[in-house]
């Protein structure tokens, strides 16, 4: 993935409403603020990661797991969101269950429907691509013939 | 006016403490953009979406209690800034949320060390 500066951004729409739900209402919050919390957002993150990061290291581990997190939450002196996350996760993963176990249902259906279609698919693209190259060569001719007229 | 918010300021939280908002791709991205991480396992993921989400609470409901906007019922970048430097959970912040003088008080502070510097 092209990595670009604002993909380490976090959505706008979506900090906003965070703002606007954790504030009483009718509380007007500036954009430069809106702004700064954002970008504090993003360095939250980064901080979180290195943290967690660190335990993953002296443990020996590659992978980030849920834990790491939440040691980092401990480090960074953050403990009011140890009970938050620990009942989060609990409802992500009931949700991840419940999901995976209808998806899981579809995909079955949508297997047997795909394996048919996946032939004549194939064959559809092969014969775009050759009408593709034709109507550049048409064009360039085209073009070439204009010029000339001009002159 | 401003009475019968306090309970639907509590309501508000607590509908949204299970779930999350905002993207896990677009955290990923954030999180995997630090150069000593090699993998995150999904829980992990999700963990440190959320904790940014109730960071983003907390940054928000502390600027805005300490803030000197309060009376105008507003949230500037001044009480982001003061919040950062007087909270010890958000010095990390300090770097991105500098306070901001003005030009002719940081001349002055230069003048003045101009001339302690002199004597």
């Amino acid at each position: 993935m092209a990595e670009r500066p604002e993909d380490l951004n976090l959505p706008n729409a979506v900090i906003t409403r965070i703002i606007k739900e954790a504030l009483p209402e009718g509380v007007n919050v500036s954009k430069e603020a809106r702004r700064a919390i954002s970008q504090a957002a993003s360095v939250f993150v980064l901080y979180a990661t290195s943290c967690a990061n660190n335990f993953a290291m002296k443990a020996k581990r590659k992978t980030l797991n849920a834990g790491d997190v939440m040691a980092a939450m401990e480090e960074m002196e953050f403990e009011r969101f140890l009970q938050p996350l620990r009942e989060a996760l609990e409802a992500y993963k009931k949700g991840l269950k419940g999901k995976k176990e209808a998806s899981e249902q579809k995909r079955k259906d949508k297997e047997k429907k795909t394996d048919a279609e996946e032939n004549d698919k194939s064959r559809e693209e092969e014969t775009l691509e050759e009408e593709d190259e034709n109507m550049e060569e048409e064009q360039e001719g085209e073009n070439e013939g204009e010029e000339e007229v001009e002159n | 006016m401003s009475g019968n918010n306090v309970g639907e300021k509590v309501d508000a939280n607590t509908v949204n403490s299970k779930n999350i908002s905002l993207p896990m791709s677009r955290v990923k991205l954030i999180m995997k953009s630090s150069p000593d991480v090699s993998s995150i396992n999904q829980d992990a993921l999700f963990l440190t979406t959320k904790a940014t989400e109730l960071f983003v609470q907390h940054l928000a409901q502390c600027s805005f209690k300490k803030g000197a906007g309060r009376e105008k019922n507003t949230l500037a970048y001044s009480d982001l800034a003061h919040v950062a430097e007087e909270t010890e959970t958000f010095q990390f912040l300090t770097d991105i949320l500098p306070k901001k003088i003005l030009a002719r008080d940081y001349l002055r502070s230069l003048e003045e060390r101009g001339e302690d510097g002199d004597d």
